[in-house]
Parts: C-alpha cells; sequence; structure tokens
C-alpha cells in the first residue's frame, strides 16, 4: 500500500548550519510515527517541510502520492487542507475568540452555512472538553487549553494527516498526559496519520506506533519502542535514560 | 535568510531590502487580481485605520490651523497683506500641511500598529499556522492593510485639512472678526478643482507607503519580542521617511503634468 507520507534523501541547511542530512522516512496510512531527538537537531524544521512551510534544498516529499516540494499556490493550498498542523505554542490567532480560531478555516475552506459552522465548532470544541470557553480570548486560557484548541482547529477540515510540534512541551504531567490521550483518541476514532516531534518518551509509549530518534541531522534509530529498548547504541541509551 | 536594513546598514543590505520590497508589492499585485477576498477583514481593517484615526488626526490638523493663522496674519500685517490670510491658509491647509501631516500622524499611529501586530503574528506562528491552514496571509493580512489604508488617508486628510482651515478662521476670527462665510469665499478665490484633487489623490500613494512598508516590516520580524519592538519602531521611521520622499516627488508630479 502507498504510504501517507514518504519522505527521501532530505536535505536542509540555514547558512552554513546543516539542518538535515539525507533524511528519509515513510508513515504508512492510519499509523502514527514519533521524531524523537534533542533540543535542534531539526525535528520542527522536518516538520515544516512536511507542509512546505520551508522548501528543502533537495529530497522528495510525496504526501498520500503527490510530490509537493514543487507544488506552489493553489496547489499546495489543496495539499495542506488534508494536513492538519499542531504548533508548539499553539499559534492561536489571539485578535479572535477561542470560537473563532476554531471556525476559521471552517469559513474559508467549506460551504457551510453560519448555523452550521458553530455547531461543528461546538462539536470539535466538546471533542476537547472545551466547548465552556468558546467565548475566551486565547490571553484568558492557560496553555494546556491553548493546546487543545489548536488542535480543535487542527481537526476542523477533517484532515488525514496530522502534524504535532511538541504537543506537550511546557505542560505539566497531567494536561501532557491528557493531550497524549487525546492524540491516541484522534488516531482510534478517526484513523489519522500522525507524525509527532516530541522529547516526551512517556507519551511517545502511549501513542506512537513507531519512533524516528533523529541526531545531527539524521535518523540514528528506527522502529517500535521496543525495540529502541532494546538498542545498545550509546546515543539511544544516553537519550532513552535523559528521558526517563 | 532576509537582511534587515536596520541591522545592516551597508549598502549590499540596503539594496536587498529595496530587491525585498518590491518583489512584496509585485506579489501583493498578484494577490490583489485572484479572488476570493477577505471581505470581513478588510472592513475590519477600514475601521481601525479610518474612524479609529479620526480623533488624532483631525487634532492635528485643527492645532496646525490655529497655529499657522496666528503665525501667518503677524507676517501678512508686516507685509500689508492681511486680507490674503484666508487664502493663506485654505491653500496651504489643503495643498500640503493636511496631506502631510495626515500621512506622518496615521504612519505613526497605524504605522506603528501594523509592524507590531504583523510582527507579533510573525514571531507566535500565527502567520504560519494561517499558511498551514491554507490561508493565504498576504492576502488576509497585508492586502487588506493595504488597501484599507490606500482608501482611508484620503478621508482622513480631508477632515484634518477641513478642521484645520475652521481653526484657522476661529483664530483669525478671535483678533479681527470675519464671517466663515466670507473666509470660505476669500480662501477659495480663483480655485480650480485642479488645484485640490491632486493633492489629496497624493495621499492615496501616502496610504499605499504606509501600509506596504509598515507590513513588509513586519513580515520579516525575527527575534521574538525585541524583534516585535524593531519592526514597529522601523515602520514609523521609514514609513515618515518615505512619506516625506514620495511629498517631494508627487509635487514635483503634480505641478508639472495635473495643476
Amino acid at each position: 500500500m502507498t504510504p501517507a507520507i514518504q519522505a527521501s534523501d532530505l536535505h536542509k541547511t540555514f547558512g552554513h548550519q546543516v539542518v538535515l542530512n539525507g533524511i528519509s522516512f515513510s508513515v504508512a496510512k492510519g499509523e502514527t510515527l514519533a521524531v524523537l531527538g534533542r533540543s535542534g537537531t531539526g525535528k520542527s524544521v522536518l516538520l515544516r517541510l512536511l507542509v512546505g512551510l520551508e522548501a528543502a534544498d533537495s529530497g522528495s516529499i510525496r504526501i498520500q502520492d503527490r510530490e509537493i516540494t514543487d507544488l506552489r499556490n493553489e496547489a499546495l493550498s489543496e495539499t495542506r487542507k488534508k494536513v492538519g498542523y499542531l504548533f508548539q505554542q499553539g499559534a492561536l490567532y489571539d485578535s479572535l475568540t477561542v470560537a473563532e480560531n476554531v471556525a476559521f478555516p471552517l469559513e474559508r475552506h467549506t460551504k457551510l452555512n453560519p448555523a452550521e459552522i458553530q455547531t461543528k465548532v461546538q462539536e470539535l470544541l466538546s471533542a476537547v472538553g472545551l466547548e465552556a470557553h468558546a467565548g475566551k480570548m486565547p490571553s484568558d486560557i492557560s496553555g494546556g487549553m491553548q493546546k487543545r484548541v489548536a488542535l480543535a482547529r487542527a481537526l476542523a477540515l477533517d484532515p488525514d494527516i496530522f502534524l504535532f510540534d511538541e504537543p506537550t512541551a511546557g505542560l505539566d504531567p497531567i494536561t501532557a498526559n491528557e493531550i497524549s490521550l487525546l492524540i491516541l483518541e484522534q488516531k482510534q476514532k478517526r484513523g489519522i496519520t500522525s507524525v509527532v516531534v516530541t522529547h516526551d518518551v512517556h507519551g511517545v509509549r502511549t501513542f506512537a506506533d513507531r519512533v524516528a530518534l533523529l541526531n545531527e541531522g539524521a535518523i540514528v534509530a528506527e522502529g517500535t519502542m521496543a525495540d529502541l529498548d532494546k538498542n545498545r547504541t550509546p546515543f539511544v541509551v544516553d537519550f532513552l535514560k535523559g528521558s526517563s | 535568510m532576509a537582511t534587515s536594513l536596520t541591522s545592516k546598514p551597508t549598502v549590499v543590505a540596503f539594496f536587498e531590502w529595496f530587491g525585498d520590497l518590491g518583489v512584496f508589492f509585485g506579489r501583493l499585485v498578484r494577490m490583489a487580481l485572484v479572488p476570493p477576498y477577505e471581505g470581513r477583514e478588510f472592513l475590519r481593517q477600514l475601521d481601525l485605520i479610518g474612524p479609529k484615526s479620526l480623533p488624532l488626526v483631525l487634532l492635528a490638523g485643527c492645532a496646525t490651523g490655529t497655529v499657522m493663522s496666528l503665525q501667518m496674519r503677524e507676517a501678512l500685517v508686516r507685509f500689508g497683506g492681511k486680507s490674503l490670510l484666508p487664502s493663506v491658509i485654505v491653500y496651504s491647509m489643503l495643498k500640503e500641511t493636511g496631506p502631510i501631516i495626515t500621512a506622518l500622524i496615521v504612519s505613526g499611529r497605524v504605522g506603528a500598529g501594523i509592524g507590531a501586530e504583523i510582527g507579533s503574528m510573525k514571531v507566535t506562528e500565527q502567520v504560519d499556522a494561517m499558511e498551514a491552514s491554507a490561508v493565504n496571509p498576504l492576502k488576509f493580512l497585508v492586502l487588506t492593510r493595504v488597501v484599507a489604508c490606500i482608501l482611508t488617508l484620503p478621508l482622513l486628510t480631508v477632515a484634518a485639512t477641513f478642521g484645520g482651515i475652521f481653526m484657522g478662521w476661529i483664530t483669525a476670527t478671535l483678533t479681527d472678526p470675519i464671517s466663515l462665510r466670507l473666509f470660505f469665499l476669500n480662501g477659495f478665490k480663483g480655485a480650480t478643482f485642479n488645484d485640490f484633487l491632486p493633492p489629496i489623490l497624493k495621499t492615496t500613494v501616502f496610504g499605499l507607503i504606509i501600509g506596504l512598508v509598515a507590513s513588509f516590516q513586519g513580515m520579516r520580524t525575527q527575534g521574538g519580542t525585541e524583534g516585535v519592538g524593531r519592526s514597529a519602531t522601523s515602520s514609523v521611521v521609514l514609513c515618515s521617511l518615505f512619506i516625506i520622499l514620495a511629498d517631494v516627488i508627487l509635487v514635483k508630479f503634480i505641478q508639472l503634468f495635473l495643476s
């Protein structure tokens, strides 16, 4: 079966700094791949390449069997509609309320009337447990709530693929666990294909089918979490030990 | 990576900045020709830039009219041309002072606001979030602000200009009583449509400069809150500078081709 995401030999540099040095991986439909690695190893850059926010220096990215590295404007927008993206800090529009944030993509990419949009927004906010906060501004809710609103917004267009950038970073253990369970729930309910960039090894054990460990711009270990636990490479051992 | 004019004041950075601005403007023009348009955001920006700038612009126009009346009266009395005071105030406010005062006030208030708002959205990844959800940030954030600036500047200029003329009359009449009707008749004596329309229309260019430069600086923001502060400051400085330079060119252009 064709993978939902296929990345081959990706290279990316900023100035003289090599961020990604020939990364290749694939994610099957409905699978959740966690990308682990130290800070500054290019995990977030990798996600940005997958949705075309940055251009790769070389290499290929296929989303649902469509090459996206040479797509521009409308064609890229069509692919982006199928991909949900949860940013590290949520990236909620701070001039809009919680409900307006969630309605934002619906108003632009669907033919739903205002009443239908309102119903859909309520459903999405209920799914993340925030229906009571619809009228609040993003600055009036906590960091964990902001991430859940961002999750609801990213789910609004029923994406086939979801990219999570550090979904549990900066959250207390209970809220982090809630977010991990939400990721798992989306996978089980909707069969969404996900790539999760994270440091949270505990969370990875909850939601990931497979893990790729990044170091110095390359994947140094790949497999299930059980495979990584058995891996005796010093970096893998140190990373997992340091994270536990 | 994009370079900043303020942090790299070299010849290369200078020309690079203008090149990037040109490309940015070109992309904006292309976006403007292709629907759909962000009508609701455009109306929100019209409200933010127009009515919310009106009190400040009106105050500046009135203050300028008052000062002009006081200063000019003294000078005209010295040369025996006191009767020319209405004309001097009307022509000066309509042709130059009204447009330039309005543009500089709006560049301070709106330019800084646009630079800071877009800059803040840029560093908090809101611009990326918009792009990732297949909404064009140039169309949503920039085009709406640029067009709103272009459309509101002439209207604000008319308000500032007539506020200035009115206060000029009030100030003049406190010393030498003169009716408003007579003041206007004297002031507009011999004037043609061509005297006044080009100066008002040139403010659309000032509006374009404010919207474009401030948005451009906002979209180039890097480096957290410090970067946002830099964008706001550089927006005001560059907008003011380009407005003054554009004024010099436009005045000559109007004299050559339109007056």
